[in-house]
Protein backbone atom coordinates (compact mmCIF):
# COMPACT_ATOMS: atom_id res chain seq x y z
CA UNK A 1 0.00 0.00 0.00
CA UNK A 2 1.56 3.45 -1.12
CA UNK A 3 0.13 6.68 0.65
CA UNK A 4 -1.99 7.90 -1.84
CA UNK A 5 -4.27 5.00 -0.59
CA UNK A 6 -5.14 6.83 2.25
CA UNK A 7 -7.86 8.32 0.30
CA UNK A 8 -9.08 5.04 0.37
CA UNK A 9 -9.99 5.66 4.44
CA UNK A 10 -10.72 9.16 3.59
CA UNK A 11 -13.94 7.83 1.56
CA UNK A 12 -14.47 5.21 3.77
CA UNK A 13 -15.18 7.48 6.89
CA UNK A 14 -17.25 9.70 4.39
CA UNK A 15 -19.02 6.97 3.43
CA UNK A 16 -20.13 5.71 6.58
CA UNK A 17 -21.18 8.89 8.03
CA UNK A 18 -22.48 10.16 5.05
CA UNK A 19 -25.00 6.60 4.98
CA UNK A 20 -25.96 6.57 8.30
CA UNK A 21 -27.43 10.51 8.34
CA UNK A 22 -29.38 9.75 4.59
CA UNK A 23 -30.08 6.49 6.62
CA UNK A 24 -31.36 8.01 9.51
CA UNK A 25 -32.80 10.94 7.58
CA UNK A 26 -35.07 8.55 5.58
CA UNK A 27 -36.03 5.83 7.69
CA UNK A 28 -36.91 7.07 11.22
CA UNK A 29 -40.49 8.47 12.16
CA UNK A 30 -40.89 12.22 11.87
CA UNK A 31 -42.70 14.85 14.12
CA UNK A 32 -42.47 18.65 14.33
CA UNK A 33 -42.97 21.05 16.74
CA UNK A 34 -42.03 24.61 17.68
CA UNK A 35 -40.86 23.62 20.90
CA UNK A 36 -38.88 20.54 20.19
CA UNK A 37 -36.31 22.71 17.55
CA UNK A 38 -35.42 24.64 20.43
CA UNK A 39 -31.56 24.89 21.97
CA UNK A 40 -31.82 22.82 24.95
CA UNK A 41 -30.44 25.67 27.93
CA UNK A 42 -32.25 23.43 30.77
CA UNK A 43 -35.88 24.27 30.16
CA UNK A 44 -35.54 27.88 29.93
CA UNK A 45 -35.85 29.71 26.87
CA UNK A 46 -32.84 31.26 25.35
CA UNK A 47 -32.01 34.66 25.58
CA UNK A 48 -30.49 36.95 23.62
CA UNK A 49 -27.71 35.94 21.15
CA UNK A 50 -25.75 32.91 21.49
CA UNK A 51 -22.10 34.09 19.56
CA UNK A 52 -21.18 36.81 22.67
CA UNK A 53 -17.88 37.93 23.32
CA UNK A 54 -14.80 35.26 24.64
CA UNK A 55 -12.55 35.37 27.15
CA UNK A 56 -9.23 36.95 25.88
CA UNK A 57 -7.07 33.94 27.56
CA UNK A 58 -8.77 31.63 25.05
CA UNK A 59 -6.13 33.54 22.35
CA UNK A 60 -3.11 34.01 24.70
CA UNK A 61 -3.04 30.34 25.03
CA UNK A 62 -3.41 30.13 21.03
CA UNK A 63 -0.84 31.72 20.70
CA UNK A 64 1.71 30.53 23.38
CA UNK A 65 0.30 27.05 21.47
CA UNK A 66 1.56 28.57 18.13
CA UNK A 67 4.73 29.05 19.46
CA UNK A 68 5.36 25.84 20.69
CA UNK A 69 3.75 24.28 18.14
CA UNK A 70 5.35 24.91 15.36
CA UNK A 71 8.79 24.15 17.28
CA UNK A 72 7.91 20.45 18.11
CA UNK A 73 7.35 20.23 14.08
CA UNK A 74 11.24 21.49 14.15
CA UNK A 75 12.38 19.03 16.88
CA UNK A 76 10.96 16.00 15.17
CA UNK A 77 13.57 15.81 12.24
CA UNK A 78 16.20 16.81 14.83
CA UNK A 79 15.07 13.48 16.80
CA UNK A 80 15.49 11.27 13.51
CA UNK A 81 18.85 12.15 13.04
CA UNK A 82 20.45 12.65 17.06
CA UNK A 83 21.33 9.01 17.47
CA UNK A 84 23.83 9.72 14.07
CA UNK A 85 24.99 12.86 14.45
CA UNK A 86 26.01 12.59 18.51
CA UNK A 87 27.61 15.31 20.21
CA UNK A 88 27.05 18.39 17.37
CA UNK A 89 23.26 18.03 17.52
CA UNK A 90 23.09 17.98 21.32
CA UNK A 91 24.89 21.12 21.69
CA UNK A 92 22.93 22.68 19.14
CA UNK A 93 19.70 21.46 21.04
CA UNK A 94 20.72 23.23 24.07
CA UNK A 95 21.48 26.43 22.38
CA UNK A 96 18.00 25.69 20.53
CA UNK A 97 16.28 24.88 23.87
CA UNK A 98 17.62 27.77 25.91
CA UNK A 99 15.98 30.52 23.56
CA UNK A 100 13.06 28.20 23.77
CA UNK A 101 13.20 28.30 27.61
CA UNK A 102 13.66 32.34 27.25
CA UNK A 103 10.67 32.49 25.60
CA UNK A 104 8.51 30.27 28.48
CA UNK A 105 10.38 32.37 31.38
CA UNK A 106 9.15 35.49 29.57
CA UNK A 107 5.72 34.49 29.53
CA UNK A 108 5.71 33.20 32.77
CA UNK A 109 7.23 36.25 34.47
CA UNK A 110 4.06 38.20 32.15
CA UNK A 111 1.67 36.55 33.95
CA UNK A 112 0.81 34.95 30.27
CA UNK A 113 0.48 31.35 32.52
CA UNK A 114 -2.26 32.26 34.33
CA UNK A 115 -6.04 32.05 34.07
CA UNK A 116 -7.96 34.61 34.76
CA UNK B 1 -0.70 -19.18 0.11
CA UNK B 2 0.94 -19.43 2.88
CA UNK B 3 -0.34 -18.51 6.31
CA UNK B 4 2.11 -17.86 8.42
CA UNK B 5 -0.25 -16.07 11.81
CA UNK B 6 3.37 -14.29 13.04
CA UNK B 7 4.32 -12.77 10.07
CA UNK B 8 1.65 -11.54 7.85
CA UNK B 9 3.64 -10.18 5.32
CA UNK B 10 4.12 -13.28 2.80
CA UNK B 11 0.35 -13.62 3.19
CA UNK B 12 -1.28 -10.20 2.58
CA UNK B 13 1.75 -10.07 -0.65
CA UNK B 14 0.51 -13.61 -2.28
CA UNK B 15 -3.33 -11.88 -1.78
CA UNK B 16 -1.89 -9.05 -3.51
CA UNK B 17 -0.04 -11.22 -6.42
CA UNK B 18 -3.07 -13.32 -6.99
CA UNK B 19 -5.50 -10.60 -7.44
CA UNK B 20 -3.01 -9.03 -10.12
CA UNK B 21 -2.48 -12.25 -11.60
CA UNK B 22 -6.11 -13.11 -12.25
CA UNK B 23 -7.57 -9.59 -13.18
CA UNK B 24 -6.65 -6.46 -14.74
CA UNK B 25 -4.68 -4.63 -12.92
CA UNK B 26 -7.59 -1.45 -12.56
CA UNK B 27 -9.98 -4.12 -10.77
CA UNK B 28 -7.11 -5.83 -8.74
CA UNK B 29 -6.75 -2.00 -7.31
CA UNK B 30 -10.73 -1.42 -6.64
CA UNK B 31 -11.00 -5.44 -5.18
CA UNK B 32 -7.75 -4.81 -3.18
CA UNK B 33 -9.09 -1.00 -1.78
CA UNK B 34 -12.28 -2.74 -1.17
CA UNK B 35 -11.26 -5.57 1.10
CA UNK B 36 -9.18 -3.21 3.25
CA UNK B 37 -11.78 -0.49 3.32
CA UNK B 38 -14.68 -3.29 4.52
CA UNK B 39 -12.31 -4.87 6.97
CA UNK B 40 -10.83 -1.73 8.84
CA UNK B 41 -14.92 -0.44 9.29
CA UNK B 42 -15.74 -3.60 10.69
CA UNK B 43 -12.65 -3.40 12.76
CA UNK B 44 -13.29 0.10 13.72
CA UNK B 45 -17.11 -0.49 14.26
CA UNK B 46 -16.14 -3.72 16.59
CA UNK B 47 -13.66 -2.15 18.55
CA UNK B 48 -15.82 1.08 18.98
CA UNK B 49 -18.87 -1.22 19.78
CA UNK B 50 -16.73 -3.32 22.49
CA UNK B 51 -14.85 -0.03 24.05
CA UNK B 52 -18.34 1.34 24.97
CA UNK B 53 -19.44 -1.78 26.65
CA UNK B 54 -16.08 -1.73 28.34
CA UNK B 55 -16.57 1.29 29.72
CA UNK B 56 -19.89 1.12 31.24
CA UNK B 57 -18.94 -2.33 32.67
CA UNK B 58 -15.56 -1.01 34.17
CA UNK B 59 -17.35 2.01 35.81
CA UNK B 60 -19.67 -0.37 37.08
CA UNK B 61 -17.49 -2.47 38.79
CA UNK B 62 -15.75 0.62 40.21
CA UNK B 63 -18.66 1.97 41.21
CA UNK B 64 -20.10 -1.65 43.04
CA UNK B 65 -22.54 -1.68 40.33
CA UNK B 66 -23.25 -4.74 37.73
CA UNK B 67 -23.52 -2.74 34.92
CA UNK B 68 -25.79 -3.77 31.72
CA UNK B 69 -26.90 -7.03 32.09
CA UNK B 70 -29.96 -7.74 30.24
CA UNK B 71 -29.43 -7.92 26.75
CA UNK B 72 -27.38 -11.34 25.65
CA UNK B 73 -24.86 -13.07 28.23
CA UNK B 74 -23.64 -10.71 30.36
CA UNK B 75 -24.84 -7.62 28.56
CA UNK B 76 -22.70 -8.07 25.41
CA UNK B 77 -25.09 -6.98 23.07
CA UNK B 78 -26.36 -3.90 24.92
CA UNK B 79 -24.15 -1.78 22.58
CA UNK B 80 -25.58 -3.25 19.88
CA UNK B 81 -28.92 -2.21 20.93
CA UNK B 82 -28.15 1.04 21.95
CA UNK B 83 -26.23 1.67 18.21
CA UNK B 84 -29.82 -0.12 16.49
CA UNK B 85 -31.70 2.28 18.75
CA UNK B 86 -29.91 5.79 18.13
CA UNK B 87 -30.11 4.75 13.94
CA UNK B 88 -33.49 4.68 14.01
CA UNK B 89 -33.64 8.00 16.11
CA UNK B 90 -35.21 11.00 14.36
CA UNK B 91 -32.75 13.61 13.93
CA UNK B 92 -34.19 16.73 15.63
CA UNK B 93 -33.29 20.18 13.33
CA UNK B 94 -32.35 23.20 15.60
CA UNK B 95 -33.47 26.57 15.33
CA UNK B 96 -31.14 29.41 14.15
CA UNK B 97 -28.73 26.73 14.14
CA UNK B 98 -26.06 27.14 11.23
CA UNK B 99 -26.98 24.07 9.51
CA UNK B 100 -23.71 23.13 6.69
CA UNK B 101 -21.19 23.18 9.78
CA UNK B 102 -23.94 21.47 12.15
CA UNK B 103 -23.52 18.41 9.75
CA UNK B 104 -20.06 18.91 8.94
CA UNK B 105 -18.84 18.88 12.67
CA UNK B 106 -19.59 14.42 12.73
CA UNK B 107 -17.98 13.85 9.96
CA UNK B 108 -14.54 15.67 10.69
CA UNK B 109 -14.53 13.83 14.17
CA UNK B 110 -14.87 10.41 12.16
CA UNK B 111 -12.31 11.33 9.43
CA UNK B 112 -9.92 12.28 11.82
CA UNK B 113 -9.85 8.63 13.97
CA UNK B 114 -10.50 6.69 10.67
CA UNK B 115 -7.63 8.03 8.85
CA UNK B 116 -5.65 7.90 11.82
CA UNK B 117 -5.90 3.97 12.16
CA UNK B 118 -4.77 3.33 8.93
CA UNK B 119 -0.95 3.80 10.12
CA UNK B 120 -1.48 1.77 12.83
CA UNK B 121 0.46 -1.14 12.78
CA UNK B 122 -1.37 -4.06 14.16
CA UNK B 123 1.12 -7.08 13.94
CA UNK B 124 4.18 -8.32 11.56
CA UNK B 125 2.90 -7.25 8.23
CA UNK B 126 -0.10 -5.97 9.54
CA UNK B 127 -0.72 -2.82 8.65
CA UNK B 128 -2.69 -0.59 5.82
CA UNK B 129 0.47 2.11 5.09
CA UNK B 130 3.42 1.92 6.71
CA UNK B 131 4.35 5.17 6.30
CA UNK B 132 7.84 6.52 6.53
CA UNK B 133 6.71 9.66 8.83
CA UNK B 134 4.22 7.60 10.53
CA UNK B 135 4.36 8.83 14.03
CA UNK B 136 4.25 12.35 12.92
CA UNK B 137 1.66 11.45 10.23
CA UNK B 138 -0.75 9.69 13.66
CA UNK B 139 -0.23 13.06 15.66
CA UNK B 140 -1.30 15.36 12.78
CA UNK B 141 -4.03 13.55 11.70
CA UNK B 142 -6.13 12.77 15.26
CA UNK B 143 -5.22 16.62 16.01
CA UNK B 144 -7.65 17.74 13.48
CA UNK B 145 -10.76 16.17 15.75
CA UNK B 146 -11.01 19.01 17.64
CA UNK B 147 -11.65 21.14 14.29
CA UNK B 148 -14.90 18.88 14.28
CA UNK B 149 -15.58 19.93 18.44
CA UNK B 150 -15.14 23.75 17.71
CA UNK B 151 -17.84 23.65 15.01
CA UNK B 152 -19.93 21.39 16.59
CA UNK B 153 -20.13 23.98 19.57
CA UNK B 154 -20.05 26.61 17.80
CA UNK B 155 -22.92 25.96 14.78
CA UNK B 156 -25.22 24.57 17.59
CA UNK B 157 -26.93 28.06 18.73
CA UNK B 158 -26.62 26.95 22.46
CA UNK B 159 -24.71 28.50 25.19
CA UNK B 160 -23.45 26.08 26.55
CA UNK B 161 -22.41 24.10 23.40
CA UNK B 162 -19.79 27.48 22.55
CA UNK B 163 -18.39 27.84 26.28
CA UNK B 164 -17.84 23.51 26.00
CA UNK B 165 -16.30 24.14 22.71
CA UNK B 166 -14.10 26.87 23.63
CA UNK B 167 -12.83 24.74 26.90
CA UNK B 168 -11.97 21.90 24.62
CA UNK B 169 -10.04 24.08 22.08
CA UNK B 170 -7.90 25.23 24.58
CA UNK B 171 -7.38 22.39 26.49
CA UNK B 172 -6.90 19.98 23.13
CA UNK B 173 -4.00 22.97 22.07
CA UNK B 174 -1.95 22.84 25.27
CA UNK B 175 -1.84 19.26 25.97
CA UNK B 176 -1.07 18.54 21.88
CA UNK B 177 2.46 19.72 23.31
CA UNK B 178 2.83 17.76 26.08
CA UNK B 179 1.90 14.59 23.68
CA UNK B 180 3.96 15.31 21.09
CA UNK B 181 7.34 16.54 23.08
CA UNK B 182 7.02 12.64 24.50
CA UNK B 183 6.81 11.40 21.67
CA UNK B 184 9.76 13.09 20.19
CA UNK B 185 11.74 12.13 23.54
CA UNK B 186 10.64 8.30 22.12
CA UNK B 187 12.18 9.00 18.93
CA UNK B 188 14.95 10.28 19.78
CA UNK B 189 15.56 6.84 21.40
CA UNK B 190 14.80 4.90 18.65
CA UNK B 191 16.44 7.00 15.85
CA UNK B 192 13.08 6.94 13.54
CA UNK B 193 9.46 8.00 12.75
CA UNK B 194 8.28 4.71 11.06
CA UNK B 195 6.11 2.97 13.47
CA UNK B 196 7.25 -0.33 12.30
CA UNK B 197 11.15 0.33 13.00
CA UNK B 198 10.26 1.53 16.14
CA UNK B 199 8.70 -1.23 17.23
CA UNK B 200 11.38 -3.82 15.50
CA UNK B 201 14.05 -1.55 17.78
CA UNK B 202 12.28 -2.91 20.48
CA UNK B 203 12.88 -6.47 19.63
CA UNK B 204 15.63 -6.83 22.92
CA UNK B 205 13.41 -5.20 25.42
CA UNK B 206 10.73 -2.68 25.33
CA UNK B 207 11.64 0.73 25.46
CA UNK B 208 9.91 1.90 28.71
CA UNK B 209 12.52 -0.96 30.33
CA UNK B 210 15.78 -0.10 28.07
CA UNK B 211 14.97 3.60 28.06
CA UNK B 212 16.13 4.40 31.14
CA UNK B 213 14.51 7.18 33.55
CA UNK B 214 13.74 9.50 30.67
CA UNK B 215 11.20 7.22 28.78
CA UNK B 216 9.55 6.16 31.93
CA UNK B 217 8.69 9.85 32.82
CA UNK B 218 7.70 10.41 29.26
CA UNK B 219 4.99 7.66 29.43
CA UNK B 220 3.62 9.13 32.65
CA UNK B 221 3.27 12.52 30.71
CA UNK B 222 2.37 10.87 27.91
CA UNK B 223 -0.59 9.11 29.71
CA UNK B 224 -1.77 12.11 31.40
CA UNK B 225 -1.26 14.41 27.83
CA UNK B 226 -3.46 12.05 25.91
CA UNK B 227 -6.29 11.68 28.20
CA UNK B 228 -6.64 15.66 28.25
CA UNK B 229 -6.45 15.15 24.64
CA UNK B 230 -9.03 12.29 24.01
CA UNK B 231 -11.73 14.89 26.61
CA UNK B 232 -11.64 12.20 28.98
CA UNK B 233 -12.18 12.16 32.57
CA UNK B 234 -10.44 14.21 34.87
CA UNK B 235 -9.79 16.55 31.92
CA UNK B 236 -13.72 15.92 30.70
CA UNK B 237 -14.14 19.89 30.93
CA UNK B 238 -15.73 19.95 27.29
CA UNK B 239 -18.67 17.91 28.29
CA UNK B 240 -19.18 18.50 31.94
CA UNK B 241 -21.94 17.46 32.64
CA UNK B 242 -23.00 18.79 35.93
CA UNK B 243 -22.24 22.80 34.68
CA UNK B 244 -22.73 22.15 30.44
CA UNK B 245 -25.60 19.15 30.13
CA UNK B 246 -23.12 17.61 27.90
CA UNK B 247 -21.23 20.18 26.41
CA UNK B 248 -20.42 20.36 22.93
CA UNK B 249 -22.80 17.36 21.79
CA UNK B 250 -25.65 18.64 23.38
CA UNK B 251 -27.56 19.42 20.44
CA UNK B 252 -27.00 16.34 18.08
CA UNK B 253 -29.65 13.40 18.35
CA UNK B 254 -29.57 10.15 16.94
CA UNK B 255 -26.96 8.84 14.88
CA UNK B 256 -25.00 12.20 15.02
CA UNK B 257 -24.96 12.31 18.72
CA UNK B 258 -24.01 8.53 17.98
CA UNK B 259 -20.66 9.79 15.84
CA UNK B 260 -19.28 11.53 18.36
CA UNK B 261 -19.42 9.04 21.37
CA UNK B 262 -17.89 6.54 18.65
CA UNK B 263 -15.36 8.94 17.98
CA UNK B 264 -14.48 9.41 21.36
CA UNK B 265 -14.13 6.03 22.21
CA UNK B 266 -11.50 5.70 18.89
CA UNK B 267 -9.41 8.08 19.80
CA UNK B 268 -9.17 6.80 22.97
CA UNK B 269 -8.11 3.48 20.77
CA UNK B 270 -5.49 5.44 19.05
CA UNK B 271 -4.04 7.09 21.81
CA UNK B 272 -3.49 3.33 23.81
CA UNK B 273 -2.01 1.99 20.49
CA UNK B 274 0.03 4.84 20.51
CA UNK B 275 1.85 4.26 23.85
CA UNK B 276 1.64 0.21 23.70
CA UNK B 277 4.02 1.49 19.76
CA UNK B 278 6.20 3.61 21.56
CA UNK B 279 6.61 2.39 24.62
CA UNK B 280 5.31 -0.90 25.13
CA UNK B 281 7.10 -2.21 22.47
CA UNK B 282 4.01 -2.82 19.80
CA UNK B 283 3.25 -6.52 18.81
CA UNK B 284 6.77 -7.89 20.46
CA UNK B 285 6.28 -10.76 23.38
CA UNK B 286 7.06 -10.13 26.39
CA UNK B 287 11.00 -11.75 26.75
CA UNK B 288 12.81 -11.94 30.65
CA UNK B 289 16.44 -12.37 29.74
CA UNK B 290 17.79 -16.09 30.72
CA UNK B 291 14.31 -17.39 31.43
CA UNK B 292 14.60 -19.84 28.03
CA UNK B 293 11.33 -21.55 28.22
CA UNK B 294 9.22 -18.66 29.62
CA UNK B 295 10.76 -16.70 26.20
CA UNK B 296 9.46 -19.78 24.15
CA UNK B 297 6.08 -20.07 26.11
CA UNK B 298 5.79 -16.47 25.38
CA UNK B 299 6.27 -16.63 21.60
CA UNK B 300 3.49 -19.07 21.02
CA UNK B 301 1.54 -16.20 21.82
CA UNK B 302 0.53 -14.00 18.05
CA UNK B 303 1.68 -10.55 17.54
CA UNK B 304 -1.78 -9.21 17.35
CA UNK B 305 -2.98 -11.09 20.36
CA UNK B 306 0.28 -9.59 21.97
CA UNK B 307 -0.91 -5.97 20.66
CA UNK B 308 -4.30 -5.99 21.24
CA UNK B 309 -3.86 -7.04 24.81
CA UNK B 310 -1.21 -4.36 26.00
CA UNK B 311 -3.35 -1.53 24.23
CA UNK B 312 -6.52 -2.73 26.15
CA UNK B 313 -4.23 -2.97 29.21
CA UNK B 314 -3.61 0.88 28.34
CA UNK B 315 -7.37 1.54 27.84
CA UNK B 316 -8.06 0.31 31.34
CA UNK B 317 -6.06 2.26 32.69
CA UNK B 318 -7.46 5.16 31.07
CA UNK B 319 -11.28 4.24 32.79
CA UNK B 320 -9.66 3.56 35.53
CA UNK B 321 -8.15 7.76 35.97
CA UNK B 322 -11.98 8.76 34.78
CA UNK B 323 -13.70 6.66 37.15
CA UNK B 324 -11.30 7.52 40.40
CA UNK B 325 -10.27 11.53 39.69
CA UNK B 326 -12.78 14.22 40.40
CA UNK B 327 -12.75 16.89 37.66
CA UNK B 328 -10.12 19.57 37.54
CA UNK B 329 -11.08 23.35 36.64
CA UNK B 330 -9.99 25.22 33.53
CA UNK B 331 -7.14 27.18 35.55
CA UNK B 332 -5.66 24.15 37.09
CA UNK B 333 -5.75 22.53 33.72
CA UNK B 334 -3.92 25.42 31.89
CA UNK B 335 -1.29 25.60 35.01
CA UNK B 336 -0.57 21.78 35.15
CA UNK B 337 0.28 21.77 31.07
CA UNK B 338 1.90 25.00 31.05
CA UNK B 339 3.83 24.85 34.27
CA UNK B 340 4.45 21.14 34.99
CA UNK B 341 5.00 19.29 32.20
CA UNK B 342 5.72 21.57 29.58
CA UNK B 343 9.00 22.45 31.51
CA UNK B 344 9.53 18.60 32.76
CA UNK B 345 9.13 17.40 29.50
CA UNK B 346 11.76 19.81 27.65
CA UNK B 347 14.26 18.63 30.31
CA UNK B 348 13.12 15.41 29.89
CA UNK B 349 13.64 16.00 25.93
CA UNK B 350 17.16 16.81 27.04
CA UNK B 351 18.17 14.14 29.47
CA UNK B 352 17.07 11.54 26.66
CA UNK B 353 19.14 12.95 24.34
CA UNK B 354 22.19 12.87 26.62
CA UNK B 355 21.28 9.47 27.42
CA UNK B 356 21.40 8.66 23.56
CA UNK B 357 24.99 10.27 23.38
CA UNK B 358 26.33 8.74 26.38
CA UNK B 359 24.87 5.19 25.21
CA UNK B 360 23.09 4.89 28.98
CA UNK B 361 20.51 2.79 27.61
CA UNK B 362 20.48 -0.57 27.89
Amino acid sequence: MTSESLILFFIVAVVLVGGALIFSSLVPPRSFNPQKSEPYECGIPTQGKTWLQFNVGYYLFAILFLVFDVETVFLFPWATIMKSVGMAAFIEIIIFFLILGLGLLYAWKKHALIWE
Amino acid sequence: MAFNIYDLTSFNQSIDKFLYDNLPSFWAMIVEMTIIGVAFLLFYAVIGLFLVYAERKVCAFIQNRVGPNRVGPYGIFQTIADFIKLLMKEIIPIRKADQFLFNLAPFIVIIASFMAIAAIPFGLGLHAIDLNIGIFYVMAVSSLGVIGVLLAGWSSNNKYSLIGAMRSGAQIVSYELSVGLSMVTIVVLAGSMQLSEIVEAQRNGWFIFTGHVPAFIAFIIFMIASTAETNRGPFDLAEAESELTAGFHTEYSGIKFAFFFLAEYMNMFIVASIATTLFWGGWMPLHIGGWEGFNHVMDIIPPFFWYMGKTLVVIFLMMWFKWTFPRLRIDQLLKLEWKYLLPVNLFNLILMALVVLMKWHF
